[in-house]
């Protein structure tokens, strides 16, 4: 009973180790805080100093394109299950799976359409 | 047919409507067509119904629109049924409503209020077909309520004179009191029968057990209480003379032919059980004829033309109640229907003469005299032919002259009393040669004689569709009486045997020669009397010949007396007491109750408003304390033994 | 194919959206009432189709999806509220620049979710659809970007939804694991059996949390004035009414259906959370003096009405709530409609500035008074039949002091909504207003009239409504 639970265990487990492992590097290997003020870590060594805050603000195409592509990535995720299972879905599970793609093509054609993945002009 | 049942009601509802949206844009021509055409389409349907109830098996045609409340044992449909008794009344509404609604037209010319006229005057005639096509007490008491409301705003339409406004109230207090009446006998009948529908009530009283007996004669009086408010009865006859401050036609319509006949078609209707309280029936007779005998004493001095035939309303109203009240139902109903005819014209009539009066002020500007002082007519004769003619005709028929109509019914109600009860003989007796001398009276001194005042003698005949309605009025004035013809003449009792189907058989009786023939010599003395006692009446000025009775003239003049006891019996010292629970309780106790829980209430906005931040960090907080709270409860109740 | 039948109504509106969204790419910006236009024919679609399907019941889909008379009760409503809202969007966006098809389109997606709910047989579903009807009104409240309040009211709803659809998805998952069932008939057959009714108890308080969010219940509602503020006033409507609608059908289905035998544990909740949202929708718009936001308290209020008609339960309870939506739907819609026309371009959101409405504009003042009795549920308008029914079952099984709660809310309800007919008939003008006399017989006008009209002829002749409403909860599946 309480066995087959291990393998959630094991995964809490290593998802914390994970997450203080990431931390730890970061303390690790990055900017000290307290290095701040030394010309080592200043973007520039030439002498000429730094305007404005180190993280950059990213333009907001940025986001519209990483949300796109997080969209479709997902599409593809569902074909894993799908592919594997193909055979036993018959031609019902064909025509849903292309149902589901005419669907994104459709939004895929709308994003396309109102320029959003033209990087130049999306000002627009 | 179920929705053709409710078109009646709809048509002139749908008029009002109309008017009451686009009426400003229309032109008040429209706008009386339209009012018009709303209720003639009425009319024609009221026929088409009358066909269809002549036809119907059970002499009804009826409508159910589901329910409309229902609590507990209470069930009140939106039912409608029209039987033979309906029928009649819508024919009445409508028909003369029809009428004068067209006789408005002309009677409203120039009034830049005319839209508003005309829509109050479309919900009455809707809210009078509700009230006599209901089939249940409660959904007749809305109607009976709506016709009250209209009264109300046609009364007090010339509001900006502080007299008309006054006249509305007044008329409305006074209503409200009989309403009261009414209200708890409908509260009683539902206590008793267990049922507000006329069919089951009327068939549970018949088998009440007469230990029972009491409690109807007591519902009966209070229904009769009510009829006392709405059809102008002694106690509370006091609104309708003042009412007469309306506009002529809604005088005509409204407090003449049809609202005030309420009461008597409520009284009518609910003859079941008026049959089975002898003690009410009593009453009812005395005091529609003390009522009758008051008021036709009143109308012997007036001078204005409209309050003379506002008491002889008052007056026929009496003869009505009396006639129910001796049981003579199909003879209430007679009169009831002879009376909206003539009385109906009658007013129509004065209006055509006070419209004439006016002509020289329209014309000229000038304006020298009370155009509705009697003392200042005379000799209209020769001025307006048509109103001369027609108004005779409704007089003679209103003081019972044959053939016209009047003399026929007036004669069932007198010769059921001479059956039953010699007081109340007697005193309609009286009461109908009073009624014939005021008649001669009032036409001798408007249309006879020479004229009094300048705005007599520049009189005109007033347009074709105000005399239009007066002529065929004066028809049916004329013809009236032969729908119920006595016992041995052709087509003879025809009103009786076609309400039979509502209130039984009644047994018909021949023509009493020598009681209708004194009477009839007592009439024609009476108008005698009238004329040579007023051709001497030639100035204006001059004083009133009856006044060599003294206090019997005052007792008349000043009308018993009876707003002026009222005034200090009752109402003096109802303000007295209003104003001192005012001060004690309401202001001291219940405002200060109501303010307290006021600002209490508007404190606990105030403090909820602060919890209400803007940011979204609290209020994701606040929803998951309350998530907290929601699953604390729902555990709460589990573990306190609750298990599904 | 047959199956498809089951779910006609939500397809429409799904597909419809996704026709509409490619060919509104062929319409140029300047002619968007087009896009419009068609959206609403498939809304009608919709409406009438569930209308036509009236008495069709059944399940399909591996019983993820049924149909029964509430569903399509639900669907029809929806539909005429979409037909109803995009009626009074044309004038609106147009004066406001957000004339755009993606309005339309996201309107009928959010559409075809809520209807969905009503067909949903199963929890998956039922959140599937909740996501569907969500999503788009998210983007819908930001819709008039770059207007900060309309981006604040996107934003916060946005931010707090994700919450409660987590409390909802956590609860289902809590549900599942008590009884190993997804789908609601499945739940409710071994509810009995079940041997951890404690999680189960807790997933069922979780899901009310979630799903009370989305009706704006107490304490679940603080998203509710904000996001009603300064979303569009066109959305705010649809939100207010249509959401309103398929959350109470979700709570109907989750609670009655699946958790039907648990009542015993939930109907104080909701009795609890019903005298609560009533107390804190009325007091809360007491002192309003920005009308919209009134209508939002009011419309919090409103769903501690409903709530309580769920406590009550039973075909009378749940007839009344049905009954209400739409008599609720029809005031509300009114007085959005009233107060979207009553000020030209930027609207005036505080009550003084309907001052004297009914000298200016009549027409639209009226319609805003049938509105306020109607939600403050004076005969002879809809919210009084309404209102009516629903404490009447409350009282029918006992929960007096829940219905003397409502009585009494209601009276303090009547302070703010008669204030507003009092600054409307018996107050000056501000000053340079032009008078109207009469209105222009626009599509705006018609579809206020007959949202107002609809509030009386429901309150007059309510008994047809009220059968077919029973038709339909004595057919629950």
């Amino acid at each position: 009973m309480a066995s087959d639970y291990l393998p959630v265990g094991i995964l809490i487990l290593l998802a914390t180790a994970l997450a203080f492992l990431i931390v730890l590097i970061s303390i690790l290997f990055g900017p000290k805080r307290h290095a701040q003020k030394t010309k080592r870590v200043q973007p520039y060594e030439s002498g000429m100093q730094a305007i404005g805050p180190g993280q950059r603000r990213l333009p907001v195409r940025f986001y519209l394109v990483a949300v796109l592509f997080i969209l479709f990535d997902i599409e593809i995720i569902f074909f894993y299950p799908w592919a594997v299972a193909l055979r036993a879905l018959g031609p019902g599970g064909f025509l849903a799976m292309l149902s589901f793609m005419t669907i994104l093509v459709v939004g895929f054609v709308w994003v396309w359409k109102k320029g959003a993945l033209e990087w130049e002009s999306m000002d627009k | 047919m179920q929705m053709l049942i409710l078109l009646p009601i709809l048509l002139p509802l749908a008029g009002m409507l109309i008017n009451a949206a686009f009426g400003a844009r229309l032109g008040h021509r429209t706008v009386g067509a339209i009012a018009t055409t709303a209720v003639a389409a009425a009319f024609a349907l009221s026929v088409y119904f009358f066909a269809q109830v002549a036809g119907a098996p059970d002499h009804a045609v009826s409508g159910n629109f589901g329910p409309w409340i229902n609590v507990a044992e209470l069930e009140v449909p939106y039912g409608f049924r029209i039987d033979a008794l309906s029928a009649t009344m819508m024919l009445i509404i409508t028909g003369i409503g029809g009428l004068i609604h067209l006789y408005s037209i002309g009677y409203m010319k120039g009034d830049p209020r005319t839209q508003r006229f005309f829509v109050y005057l479309n919900l009455f005639v809707a809210s009078m077909l509700t009230l006599v096509m209901a089939d249940n007490f409660l959904l007749l008491f809305v109607g009976w309520e709506l016709v009250g409301l209209c009264s109300y705003l046609l009364i007090g339409f010339w509001f900006s004179n502080i007299k008309n406004a006054e006249a509305g109230r007044k008329a409305f207090v006074v209503n409200r009191i009989g309403d009261v009446a009414f209200v708890l006998g409908v509260l009683l009948i539902f206590a008793t029968f267990g049922a507000l529908g006329f069919k089951e009530v009327f068939e549970k009283a018949e088998h009440l057990k007469p230990e029972s007996a009491g409690v109807l004669t007591v519902i009966t009086l209070l229904l009769f209480g009510g009829a006392t408010g709405k059809s102008a009865q002694l106690p509370l006859y006091v609104w309708l003379p003042d009412a007469m401050a309306g506009p002529t036609p809604v005088s005509a319509l409204i407090h003449a032919a049809t609202m005030v006949t309420a009461g008597i078609y409520m009284l009518i209707r609910s003859h079941v059980l008026l049959e089975h309280a002898p003690v009410a029936m009593q009453v009812i007779a005395l005091v529609g004829a003390v009522t009758a005998f008051m008021a036709g004493f009143v109308a012997l001095t007036q001078w204005d033309i409209k309050k003379v035939l506002a008491y002889s309303t008052v007056s026929q109203l009496g003869f009505m109640v009396a006639g129910v009240g001796l049981g003579a139902l199909v003879g209430a109903q007679f009169h009831l229907l002879t009376h909206a005819f003539f009385k109906a014209l009658l007013f129509l009539a004065a209006g055509s003469v006070i419209h004439g009066m006016e002509h020289l002020t329209l014309t000229t500007g000038r304006h020298d005299s009370d155009p509705q002082d009697m003392r200042n007519m005379g000799g209209l004769r020769a001025k307006m032919p048509i109103t001369t003619a027609t108004f005779i005709i409704g007089g003679l028929a209103l003081a019972g002259i044959p053939p016209l109509a009047g003399f026929w019914s007036k004669d069932e109600i007198l010769a059921a009393a001479a059956r039953t009860s010699p007081a109340v003989l007697v005193l309609l007796g009286v009461t109908a040669a009073f009624t014939a001398f005021y008649v001669g009276r009032q036409i001798y001194l408007v249309f006879f004689g020479a004229p009094r005042s300048e705005a007599a003698s520049h009189a005109a005949e007033t347009a074709p569709t105000m005399t239009v309605p007066l002529i065929v009025l004066a028809a049916l004035a004329v013809l009236g009486g032969l729908l119920n013809l006595p016992a041995g003449f052709p087509a003879e009792g025809w009103l009786g045997h076609w309400l039979e189907s509502v209130i039984g058989k009644e047994p018909h009786a021949p023509l009493d020669l020598a009681l209708a023939g004194f009477f009839v010599v007592l009439a024609v003395a009476a108008i005698a009397f009238a004329v040579s006692l007023y051709r001497r009446f030639v100035k204006a000025t001059q004083a009133d010949p009856l006044e060599r009775l003294g206090a019997l003239h005052g007792l008349s003049f000043n009308k018993w007396h009876l707003d002026g006891l009222y005034r200090a019996v009752l109402i003096k010292p109802f303000y007295a007491g209003a104003s001192f629970l005012a001060r004690i309780f309401d202001q001291g106790g219940i405002d200060g109750l109501v303010n307290g829980v006021g600002a209490l209430t508007r404190e606990l906005s105030v403090t909820l408003r602060e919890l209400q931040t803007g940011f979204v960090r609290s209020y994701g907080l606040i929803t998951l304390l309350g998530a907290v709270a929601v699953v604390a409860y729902f555990l709460f109740t589990l573990f306190n033994g609750i298990r599904p | 194919m047959n199956e498809l039948l089951l779910v006609l109504p939500p397809l429409i509106f799904a597909l419809g959206g996704v026709v509409l969204l490619m060919v509104d790419l062929a319409i140029p910006r300047e002619r968007k009432s087009l896009t419009a236009g068609m959206a609403a024919v498939v809304s009608a679609a919709a409406a009438l189709c569930a209308i036509l399907q009236w008495g069709l019941a059944g399940s399909g889909f591996q019983g993820m999806i049924s149909v029964d008379g509430v569903a399509l009760a639900l669907d029809a409503l929806v539909g005429v509220i979409g037909v109803m809202t995009i009626g009074l969007s044309l004038r609106y966006n147009a004066l406001r620049g957000i004339l755009r098809g993606e309005f339309f389109v996201l309107m009928l997606f959010s559409l075809s979710g809520m209807a969905l709910i009503g067909h949903a047989a199963n929890l998956l579903t039922i959140f599937l659809a909740i996501e569907l009807l969500s999503i788009p009104l998210y983007v819908l409240s930001g819709i008039a970007r770059p207007r900060l309040d309309s981006e604040e009211s996107a934003m916060k709803y946005f931010l707090l939804g994700a919450f409660a659809s987590g409390f909802l998805v956590f609860g289902m998952a809590l549900v599942y694991g008590a009884t190993g069932q997804l789908s609601l008939t499945g739940i409710a057959r071994t509810l009995i059996t079940s041997t951890s009714v404690p999680l189960l108890v807790v997933g069922a308080a979780l899901m009310l949390v979630g799903l009370g969010f989305k009706v704006a219940a107490a304490p679940f509602h603080m998203w509710t004035p904000d996001v009603y503020q300064g979303a569009p006033t066109t959305v705010t409507a649809f939100m207010s009414t249509a959401t309103k609608a398929a959350g109470f059908v979700a709570l109907l289905r989750v609670f009655g259906v699946a958790l039907g035998d648990l009542a015993n544990v939930w109907q104080p909740a909701f009795a609890a959370l019903s005298a609560l949202t009533m107390m804190i929708g009325n007091l809360g718009a007491l002192t309003q003096i920005n009308l919209k936001r009134m209508l939002a308290y009011s419309s919090i209020a409103h769903a501690g009405y409903l709530l309580m008609g769920l406590a009550a339960g039973g075909v009378s309870g749940v007839r009344g709530v049905v009954f209400y939506l739409p008599a609720y739907a029809a005031a509300s819609l009114a007085a959005f409609a009233a107060m979207t026309a009553a000020h030209n371009g930027e609207e005036d959101q505080s009550i003084s500035a309907y001052a004297g409405l009914s000298r200016t504009r009549p027409g639209w003042a009226l319609v805003m008074a049938v509105a306020m009795l109607s939600l403050l549920g004076i005969p002879p308008t809809a919210g009084f039949v309404g209102k009516y029914m629903l404490f009447q079952s409350a009282i029918d099984v006992g929960l007096v002091p829940l219905a003397v709660i409502g009585v009494l809310t209601s009276v303090v309800s009547g302070y703010y909504y008669l204030r507003v007919i009092v600054t409307m008939y018996f107050e000056a003008p501000p000053e340079g207003v032009a008078v109207t006399k009469g209105n222009r017989l626009s599509l705006h006008w018609v579809t206020g009239a007959i949202a107002a009209a609809a509030s009386i002829v429901l309150g007059i002749l309510p008994a047809p409504l009220i059968n077919a409403v029973t038709a339909g909860v004595t057919s629950i599946r």
